[in-house]
């Protein structure tokens, strides 16, 4: 039984690549998920990640099946929608979630266009879908730098990212850093993004970054613990979509984020906060 | 289905045209042929000369299992005098669309070749690139041609037919067909020579394509179906599994996998076998004029280097 749950990791090697690949993400996105849904930015992602496809297309179609052209390719597409609708969004009066949907579904157009020029575009959406079970070392590096990189911009841009979760307009009152910090945080979400698409593709790495941070979301009030769970929900999530790959032959992308959904419908049940079930039990009246 | 029925259609709508079709046929003097696929088109072309003019209905890089015809193919079957077929089963599309020519003479090049069953108990179908080879299991094998001695039966079997269509050529399309099979004995012995040089026990490899039946009987190469690649739209890590520990069961030397499309996931799978990942391989049709495998011995050629860089390197 134990063996059943290590066999896979132990004989392949690519099943250890995967789940390292996995685990990095889990620990890069799963933090900003959060971020985002406590800024009621939750389908920021969705939005950014088709903003994301056409920066890929262009850079495999210059340079082929090239990590570095297609990630490169789709952090500038990312920077641009994102700081474009930012712009748009400051220097009139539309609201930024407008003008990203603005952006993204012309770049999502955009995107579907290119990969229409080029003939085959079956092959270049094959390409553009990468697979956590061919991870090779430099996507492998990328991705662990881009989860490094991440927690450690997290950790420096943390107090101003939680007061304006919390009270934008104090932190606008008293400090100028809130812009700057907004910023980085729109580049850390691009940029694990990015580095999810080259493992998981680009729709499902916005799933292994929303899922585990809305679950965590029923089982903690504060934002340390909500990363904590939303982490190890991540993680999980991962480890046990390997294995029903492994085991049931499912393909192995969406193995990860239906186990992270079924995650999230068991929390919506039993979550302690907030959960179905517990709003159902009669409380204990509080007593003076 | 819906192929079978649009095949229908076509030869249906064929009835009308071959009166038309047949008064433009005397203005050509050259002996109208047509050629189901590229592979027997180059065949014929070498036999024919330019005694012939030579329509091949399935071109390059094309299918010739799921292919249905346009009313063009229709048209130059209902002009033609002789079609060429493979046989064995390859063409389930051709005889209706032969039928409504009606006066052209149908050669069966592989008429003669001791068939060969498909080989069962592997999944070979699950990962065709369409969905289904268009045969069943337990039918016969039809790329005879991947044997060169059944290449020279198909060869004498144009020639004679040929022949018959028109006998003032006769005399030169056996002398074509005498040069060409010279040639061809040259292949064979250039393939037994390359085989020869690979090991015993290296002779083997993984590959989705299931058309080396006849070549892997003829020159003792061992052709092994990977087992449960059953998408390529996204592979599961069981398929995946099963592949390395396959390769690493039979210690197999290289691994041709065309329906993974995703050359990361091979790479992945070579990386971690040992096994090489080989080049591309022509087996049910020629490429284009540009291609390594323009030509039937160009293919064979491609094929056999192709083995060799893989499995003796």
């Amino acid at each position: 039984m134990i063996a059943w749950l290590f066999a896979p990791f132990l004989e392949f090697e690519f099943m250890r690549r995967a789940l390292a690949g996995t685990f990095a993400l889990a620990f890069g996105a799963a933090p900003i998920g959060v971020f985002l849904m406590l800024r009621r930015m939750s389908l920021i992602g969705d939005a950014m990640a088709h903003a994301i496809l056409p920066g890929a297309a262009v850079g495999f179609l210059f340079a082929g099946l090239n990590l570095f052209a297609m990630a490169g390719g789709g952090v500038v597409a990312g920077a641009i929608t994102a700081v474009g609708a930012g712009l748009i969004a400051r220097s009139t009066g539309v609201k930024e979630d407008a003008s990203l949907a603005a952006f993204y579904l012309i770049s999502l157009a955009l995107g579907v266009t290119i990969v229409s020029l080029r003939g085959s575009n079956i092959d270049l959406l094959h390409f553009l879908f990468g697979s956590v079970l061919a991870v090779d070392d430099p996507t492998l590096l990328l991705i662990a730098a881009v989860a490094s990189g991440s927690l450690v911009m997290l950790a420096l841009i943390w107090r101003p990212l939680v007061l304006e979760c919390v009270d934008p307009m104090f932190l606008r009152s008293v400090s100028r850093a809130g812009g700057i910090a907004h910023l980085a945080f729109l580049a850390l979400v691009v940029v694990n993004l990015v580095a999810g698409f080259q493992a998981l593709g680009t729709l499902l790495a916005v799933g292994i970054m929303m899922l585990p941070a809305v679950t965590a979301r029923f089982w903690a009030r504060d934002i340390t613990a909500m990363i904590a769970v939303a982490v190890a929900c991540a993680a999980v999530s991962g480890y046990a979509g390997l294995l029903m790959s492994y085991y049931a032959g499912l393909p192995s992308g969406p193995a990860i984020i239906l186990f992270a959904g079924a995650l999230y419908a068991a929390s919506v049940l039993l979550g302690p906060v907030g959960g179905l079930l517990w709003q159902a039990l009669p409380r204990r009246h509080l007593e003076a | 289905m819906i192929r079978r029925i649009l095949a229908g259609l076509v030869v249906a709508l064929m009835a009308c045209l071959p009166a038309a079709a047949r008064a433009q046929d005397a203005a050509g003097d050259k002996l109208k042929v047509v050629a189901s696929f590229s592979i027997l088109g180059d065949l014929v072309r070498e036999v024919g000369g330019d005694r012939i003019a030579l329509t091949t209905l399935v071109g390059a890089n094309g299918d010739a299992h799921v292919y249905s015809p346009t009313p063009a193919d229709a048209r130059a079957v209902a002009q033609s005098k002789v079609v060429v077929v493979n046989g064995l089963g390859l063409e389930g599309w051709m005889p209706r669309l032969a039928g409504a020519g009606g006066t052209a003479l149908t050669v069966v090049a592989s008429k003669g070749v001791k068939p060969l069953k498909m080989e069962d108990g592997h999944d070979h179908h699950g990962g065709d690139r369409d969905g289904g080879h268009g045969h069943a299991h337990d039918e016969t094998d039809p790329h005879a041609w991947q044997s060169v001695a059944n290449a020279k039966i198909y060869v004498a079997n144009i020639r004679d037919g040929l022949a018959k269509a028109d006998p003032a050529g006769a005399a030169v399309y056996a002398a074509n067909a005498g040069a060409y099979l010279a040639r061809l004995d040259a292949l064979e012995a250039e393939v037994r020579a390359a085989i020869a040089a690979i090991p015993r026990d290296r002779r083997k490899i993984i590959t989705t394509h299931d058309a080396f039946g006849y070549f892997g009987r003829a020159y003792g190469m061992t052709f092994i179906s990977p087992e449960g690649v059953s998408t390529e739209v996204e592979a599961s890590a069981r398929d995946v599994g099963r592949i390395i520990a396959q390769i690493r069961r039979e210690r197999i030397p290289a691994v041709f996998l065309e329906n993974i499309s995703d050359p990361r996931l091979i790479r992945q799978i070579a990386r971690e076998t040992g096994a090489k990942i080989g080049g591309t391989l022509y087996s049910d049709a020629l490429s284009d004029a540009k291609g390594p495998a323009s030509t039937y011995i160009e293919m064979m050629r491609n094929n056999i280097r192709q083995f060799a860089v893989a499995l003796t390197g």
